[in-house]
């Protein structure tokens, strides 16, 4: 590799391209905070699912057939006639709802540190803006396989645009280029899925990380480690993303497809939660299954709809339930950023909201009750207010000092020894004899440290509360 | 905050335990049971296809899958005239199947997909006489239901018990005329019927699942030597 | 940071191996994808043995028949036709098939396994068109010497009557001869010969 040739062929290409440059800025010389937690692996993890999609999306187009006649069998022939084509679908069908899991995540981190605040309120703008194109294309993606499932949703999400006023049924009719979802809609899905949207969720994504590293990540104190340079010119709590973070990412990459794969190979349906069974029928426009309620990541937006009694306005709500994310930099205006130094009110809306936002979820899934319409309406005001009151029940908060420089993280080597001790609490050794004359030394559940446990655990909580 | 707390979880309470379900027999199958499949694949034949297809799978996948000479599965399994590239189609003619039944007979290949396998089990061993329908036969899993019972020759006749007598509320069924086979045979058939049907949701399934420990403990390597690799270079960071 | 004391043989060598382990990991994941663009079941089920009954087949009639989506002709040869073959062997670029592709019981003086009746995949060894059959002798636009045979529209190449290719021609070989076999006296199977 160190031939004199070699070396050549390198120079030419760095004459001519800013390789080494965009190497440094965004890698090698690009630095951030070092006390990244748990919660900072979902940005590259998120990338990662987005190659995924992008590689298996391209490999299923090969052999699928955007027709109304040909697209449910095209999907069963991809799974059974075509080598290793059950293993591709799966992976991208896998991949969808990985997606929105990494993606939740990763914007939830953003609620705990306050990410989106000052100076990053662009990062958080381009990042919704991925989320609406995610979710655009994860609806238009579930239209093709043309199942039961996604024909009658797409029927459902169309019907909603025709609530809007005046325009409405033009605008409905326009989407669908049909009277009903037809061959038409699903043709135009597919080019917006394979296509359009694709092309624009790259761009963004570029956005999202060039506005990134123009300001530099956050971190769990919520601190800009810009502020603290030293003699170079170099953040002093900071560290060159590679090879820090790069080997780090590996490890959190090894981490997540590791559980991936467990779905992949062992439950790729997940209990109808990532493929419904529904879908398994072939999309009949006569008759409409029995309980019909979108994939798991849309429903807590679903249930905001439901809870509403009017359509326009229902349709409002689920829209205002999205876009009032957009204005979180803004609703937001404590100074304080991370979670670790804010006051009690916070930590509990942020909880009252996972709450909201988790119910919601759960109440989309179900048929539509009476008393789950009433629980569905609670958390709406739950999800609404945890955004719209934030200007005024954030004057109330209390905040601790935030430190000047970062605060170290314990890693899971220092926490072995709590994780053993929590362990020894709760087990007792019992020795047990079994039929065979052989002695077994077991560790039970041990029911006073148990409940010692969970009391501890209970009091842990309400603290961090406060 | 606290009350707001027991409202919300009370109300899940309630909604959770509002949705109840009939109970489903459990279907005791084994898709890796290359000998039951066979049978599945024979008694699917000989009574289900008839009216339904299986347009997703073909002989050739069986005899591959299932571990079987073609020339077996010609033999054995496919009717007379299937080339061994064919899929498991029906002979009946869609209109006449409508004037028949009153509907076309689905295509299975994805039932066990879209009903599950326990669903079928219980299913099939739900019929039970019924004088007011026109086949003779009615279903308590799928009341009302198209279909006659193909098995009765083999199963028997069932009544039902009623503990809501008015409503017709179908506590449970018992047999009233013994078939050809002794109700533990029956069950067999049953379960191998639903065994292929299984399979034949997704073929690739036994493979899928043979290659998932290998892939998860590939990643444990890759995983293991990326933490070391991880731990030796975050040594420089105090 | 503090990189004084740092085991560099370690590092390297932790390096190596994730890079190797990661190279296999990427190799395992490149099949499914690669694999994935080849003929699946059903373009190998439309490649099945294809049965054709010959009773029908008139002295000096074509017909054509699909096997793995490619024409096969099968030809019922008069005895005048077959006795252009011996005399044109010195104009021809592979008289005797020893270039060309074909069941080894078919290389023989008519290229088949019965004398008249002519089995052969109906497309230009060329870049694939498939030639016209032209059984006329001396046709105004094939010149005086034409004893019948197969003419190629895209680039002209000229074969016998047993898809034996002229000298100086685009085409390098006569036309392949499909793997067949006789049923019985009037049945033939293409592509299978076992």
């Amino acid at each position: 590799m160190n031939s004199p040739r070699f070396n050549n062929f390198v120079n030419w290409i760095l004459a001519r391209f800013p390789l080494t440059k965009v190497w440094n800025e965004h890698l090698a010389e690009y630095y951030a905070p070092k006390n990244f937690n748990f919660w900072y692996f979902f940005g590259s993890l998120a990338l990662l699912v987005l190659v995924n999609q992008f590689a298996t999306g391209i490999m299923l187009t090969i052999n699928y057939k955007p027709d109304s006649a040909l697209a449910f069998d095209s999907v069963e022939y991809i799974m059974r006639d075509v080598d290793w084509g059950w293993l591709i679908r799966y992976m991208h069908s896998t991949g969808a709802s990985a997606f929105f899991i990494v993606v939740y995540l990763h914007m939830f981190r953003g609620l705990l540190y306050g990410s989106f605040k000052k100076p990053r309120e662009l990062v958080w703008i381009f990042g919704m803006l991925i989320y609406v194109c995610l979710m655009a294309e994860a609806f238009m993606g579930y239209l093709l396989p043309w199942g039961q499932m996604s024909y009658w949703g797409a029927q459902v999400i169309i019907s909603l645009f025709s609530a809007i006023p005046i325009v409405g049924e033009d605008l409905s009719l326009w989407i669908r280029g049909d009277y009903v979802v037809a061959d038409a809609t699903l043709n135009r899905f597919f080019a917006f899925h394979v296509a359009a949207i694709p092309l624009v969720l790259v761009l963004l994504v570029f956005l999202h990380i060039v506005a990134l590293h123009q300001v530099g990540s956050n971190n769990p104190d919520g601190i800009e480690i810009k502020e603290n340079k030293g003699p170079d010119g170099i953040p002093v709590d900071g560290i060159p993303f590679h090879p820090y973070y790069t080997v780090k990412d590996i490890v959190g990459i090894c981490v997540f497809i590791f559980f991936f794969s467990v779905v992949l190979f062992y439950m790729p349906e997940l209990e109808g939660y990532f493929l419904e069974h529904a879908n398994f029928i072939p999309a009949d426009p006569l008759q409409t299954p029995e309980h019909i309620a979108p994939l798991w990541y849309f429903t807590p937006f679903y249930a905001i709809l439901r809870a509403v009694p009017d359509k326009f306005a229902g349709v409002l709500a689920m829209g205002g339930a999205i876009f009032v994310l957009f204005l979180l930099p803004w609703l937001d205006t404590v100074k304080v950023k991370s979670i670790r130094y804010r006051g009690g009110i916070y930590k509990k809306a942020l909880f009252l909201f996972v709450i909201s936002f988790f119910g919601l979820g759960y109440l989309g899934m179900q048929a539509p009750t009476p008393s789950a319409t009433i629980a569905a309406r609670l958390l709406t005001v739950v999800y609404f207010s945890f955004f719209l009151l934030m200007p005024i029940y954030t004057r109330w908060e209390k905040f601790k000092t935030v430190p000047k420089r970062l605060t170290s993280n314990s890693s899971i080597g220092d926490r072995l020894p709590l994780i053993k001790q929590a362990i020894s609490d709760i087990t007792q050794d019992t020795v047990v004899t079994t039929k065979s004359g052989k002695t077994l030394h077991l560790k039970t559940p041990n029911p006073s440290g148990l409940r010692s446990a969970s009391v501890d655990l209970a009091k842990k909580m309400k603290d961090s509360l406060d | 905050m606290k009350t707001l707390l027991t409202v919300i979880f009370s109300l899940f309470a309630f909604t959770c335990s509002a949705s109840g379900k009939t109970e489903l027999m459990h279907a005791d199958i084994d898709i890796s049971d290359n000998v039951s499949l066979k049978r599945g694949a024979e008694h699917y034949v000989t009574y289900c296809l008839g009216c339904h297809s299986a347009k997703h799978i073909r002989y050739l996948r069986i005899a591959e899958d299932f571990e079987l000479n073609e020339d077996v599965v010609l033999k054995d399994i496919a009717p007379v005239g299937a080339s061994i590239y064919d899929p498991m189609l029906s002979a009946m003619d869609k209109h006449d199947s409508k004037h028949w039944f009153g509907n076309v007979p689905p295509d299975l290949s994805l039932i066990a997909r879209s009903r599950g396998s326990d669903w079928l089990y219980t299913y099939l061993k739900s019929f039970y006489r019924d004088s007011t329908k026109t086949h003779g036969t009615n279903n308590a899993l799928f009341k009302d239901v198209g279909m006659p019972n193909v098995l009765w020759k083999l199963q028997g006749e069932q009544v039902p018990h009623y503990s809501d007598a008015e409503n017709q509320v179908i506590d449970s069924l018992s047999l009233a005329r013994p078939g050809e086979l002794s109700p533990s045979e029956f069950d067999t058939v049953v379960t191998d019927l639903v065994n292929f049907l299984d399979y034949v949701g997704e073929p690739a399934k036994l493979k899928r699942q043979q290659m998932g420990k290998y892939v998860l403990f590939f990643i444990l390597i890759l995983g293991f030597i990326g933490y070391l690799l991880k731990k030796e270079y975050w040594k420089d960071i105090h | 940071m503090n990189n004084s004391g740092v085991d560099k043989t370690r590092r390297q060598f932790l390096t190596n191996a994730l890079t190797v382990v990661g190279a296999v990991g990427t190799g395992f994941v490149t099949v499914p994808f690669l694999s994935q663009m080849q003929p699946s079941v059903k373009a190998k089920a439309s490649g099945a043995p294809v049965q054709v009954n010959l009773s029908r087949l008139e002295p000096g009639q074509l017909i054509r028949v699909e096997w793995r989506g490619k024409p096969v002709w099968i030809l019922n040869r008069t005895e005048a036709a077959l006795s252009t073959l011996a005399p044109l062997e010195s104009e021809l670029s592979d008289p005797n098939s020893a270039e060309s592709l074909q069941p080894a019981a078919a290389q023989n003086s008519t290229r088949s396994l019965k004398p008249e009746i002519f089995v052969a995949i109906g497309l230009c060894t060329h870049l694939g068109c498939s030639p016209t059959y032209r059984p006329e002798i001396a046709p105004t636009d094939l010149g005086k010497d034409w004893q019948g045979g197969f003419f190629c529209p895209c680039h002209g190449s000229k074969f016998d009557i047993a898809g034996r290719v002229y000298s100086s021609m685009p085409a390098p070989t006569n036309l392949e001869i499909p793997p067949y076999r006789y049923i019985d006296d009037n049945t033939i199977v293409i592509g299978d010969n076992a």
